[in-house]
């Protein structure tokens, strides 16, 4: 599938259904979109041009030729759905008219209006689509590199780490063992994400290693639905779960691999049977090499549009950018996806974009039959986005309801989380 | 389809009812997540693909961010949107008339 300057330039190479980009240009909107990157923002986008602007001819860049999901790979860290059910590949999205181009893309020139391929293939653009999501900051833990986390895994990124690594390093795990969990301070893909695995991982312990412990170590002193996670915990888990926030000297300075240690901020060190180090973050570096990323590591942008705030013609979405208070999640990079292919349509075709609305659901397993969800609504703001006041929040909490209630809202969650689950995948890969 | 057949329709003809037109497939996006591409829910997610009158959808939607209607998430969902988006909402889900 090597995609060589001659597709790019000759009309008759290109598949049926397809119109030249010259011929495309004479109707109406019409125009050739690249998106960079086929994950939760690209292949979002990708489908929704092709369902809803066929005039677009897009162009669909990611390096890996399959897909595996971060959402439900905490679920096959437990051994509750297997790492095939998170896997996809892009075959359906080419069926539909998608050019799909399993390619690296190294350098964009926004000047010239093309991007180029790790193979040496220049691809010309009207519009670029950017969605490459996260690098980890490999080093800014000390000890911390792509080396220290073959034993220390991160299960963060799936296309650099199987989250089967994990998997297996967990399985091994002796019974009374220890379980150490590393997590960033903000900004970091899923802010919840985290706090699933805790509960993921402790429910495996309790059916498979119940005398083992779970240490989480956290640069930060709050997090995403906590009160329900930690409700939750003391509820499923008892004994199990020790969280640790910053002021609680949470903070982890240093690893040693090879010791399988972790040290804390004021210098206790802690060995684990499996040590899961979440490492800081920043915007792939794809986006940061095109010049889109500020001092923060991540990628300002125009709320109203999604284009980069630091270069013209490129529309950034998902968890590489700054987006707050929207959080780093799939269902975000989606919404993103859709109003920027929307704009992309709307300027190409010389008319003002639609107004933005931004939405997001994020469900959590907790346990088998336990669901917990954030929901937010965003618009464009005064500075930036902001959240619909009086909407979104978090599940109630066990307090607030009677146990028959609470039984049956946590049980519709984690249903709800699965249609959540099947859904946004069919809508990327179906 | 047919929704289909609209927007190529007005993209061609180029009219400035353009932003609305966009407006229907990006607002189903907050419910696609969840009762699937065309409303039709799934894993104990209710349908609401033509299960209401249109006066029906806006109704329940009112229900719900009055919190008069127990819910899981669409209170918390419902009040994010205005009563013109509802109504765009209800006309796209809503049974025929
Ligand atoms: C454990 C965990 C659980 C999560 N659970 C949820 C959840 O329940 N719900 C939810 O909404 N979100 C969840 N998320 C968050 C979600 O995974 C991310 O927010 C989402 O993946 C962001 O989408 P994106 O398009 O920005 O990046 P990605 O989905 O990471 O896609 C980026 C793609 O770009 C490709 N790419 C990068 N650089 C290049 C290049 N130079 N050339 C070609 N291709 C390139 C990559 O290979 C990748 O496929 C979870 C995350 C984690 C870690």
């Amino acid at each position: 599938m090597t995609l060589s300057r001659r597709v790019f330039l000759s009309a008759a190479a290109l598949p049926a259904g397809l119109a030249a980009p010259n011929l495309a240009r004479a109707q109406a909107g019409a125009g050739r979109v690249v998106i960079i990157g086929g994950g939760f923002g690209g292949a979002s986008a990708a489908r929704f041009a092709r369902d809803n602007f066929p005039a677009l001819n897009i162009t669909l860049i990611e390096r890996s030729r399959s897909f595996t999901t971060c959402p439900y790979g905490n679920l096959v860290l437990a051994g509750r759905r297997d790492i095939n059910f998170i896997t996809f590949g892009y075959e359906k999205l080419a069926a539909r008219g998608v050019r799909v181009v399993h390619q690296s893309v190294v350098a964009v020139d926004a000047a010239a209006k093309q991007v180029r391929l790790a193979d040496g293939a220049q691809v010309p653009y009207d519009r670029l689509i950017m969605s490459p999501g996260i690098d980890l900051r490999w080093g800014s833990i000390e000890g911390y590199d792509e080396a220290a986390s073959e034993r220390m895994p991160h299960g963060w990124v799936p296309s650099l780490q199987p989250i089967s690594l994990l998997r297996r390093q967990l399985e091994a795990m002796p019974d009374g063992g220890r379980f150490v969990m590393v997590i960033p301070d903000n900004p970091f893909r899923c802010p919840p994400g985290p706090y699933e695995r805790i509960s993921m991982v402790a429910d495996y312990l309790k059916r498979a290693k119940p005398r083992s412990k779970l240490i989480a170590l956290d640069a930060k002193n709050g997090f995403s639905k906590q009160p329900l996670f930690q409700d939750a915990w003391a509820e499923l888990y008892p004994g199990i779960i020790e969280w640790r926030g910053a002021s609680n000297d949470g903070r982890v300075t240093r690893v040693n691999g090879a010791a399988m240690e972790v040290e804390t901020e004021f210098g206790e060190k802690l060995k684990g049977d499996v040590v899961n180090v979440i490492p800081p973050q920043m915007a792939a570096k794809i986006a940061r090499d095109a010049g889109l990323a500020n001092q923060s590591g991540w990628c300002p942008i125009k709320p109203a549009t999604l284009e980069s705030a630091q270069v013209e013609g490129i529309h950034v979405l998902g968890d590489a950018t700054i987006a707050a208070p929207m959080p780093k999640s799939g269902y975000v990079a989606s919404s993103h996806a859709k109003h920027a292919v929307a704009c992309i349509a709307a300027s190409l075709a010389g008319r003002a974009p639609p107004s933005a609305t931004f939405f997001n659901t994020c469900y959590s397993h907790v346990g088998a039959d336990y669901g917990i969800s954030i929901v937010g609504v965003f618009r464009p703001g005064p500075n930036g986005f902001a959240e619909v006041e009086g909407s979104g929040g978090i599940s109630p909490r066990n307090a607030a309801l009677t146990a028959e209630r609470r039984k049956e809202h946590r049980q519709l969650e984690a249903l709800y989380a699965d249609g959540w689950y099947d859904s946004i995948t069919d809508e990327m890969f179906g | 389809m047919k929704l289909k057949f609209a927007l190529c329709l007005l993209l061609l003809s180029g009219g400035p009812v353009f932003a609305q037109a966009t407006d229907t497939p990006l607002l189903i996006g907050g419910c696609q997540g969840c009762h699937g591409a065309s409303g039709q829910g799934g894993h104990g997610i209710p349908s609401i693909k033509a299960n209401h009158s249109r006066d029906e959808f806006i109704a329940l939607m009112r229900a719900f961010s009055a919190n008069e209607r127990p819910a899981t998430v669409m209170g918390r969902i419902s009040r994010g949107y205005t009563p013109e988006q509802i109504a765009l909402l209800a006309a796209h889900y809503a049974r025929p008339q």
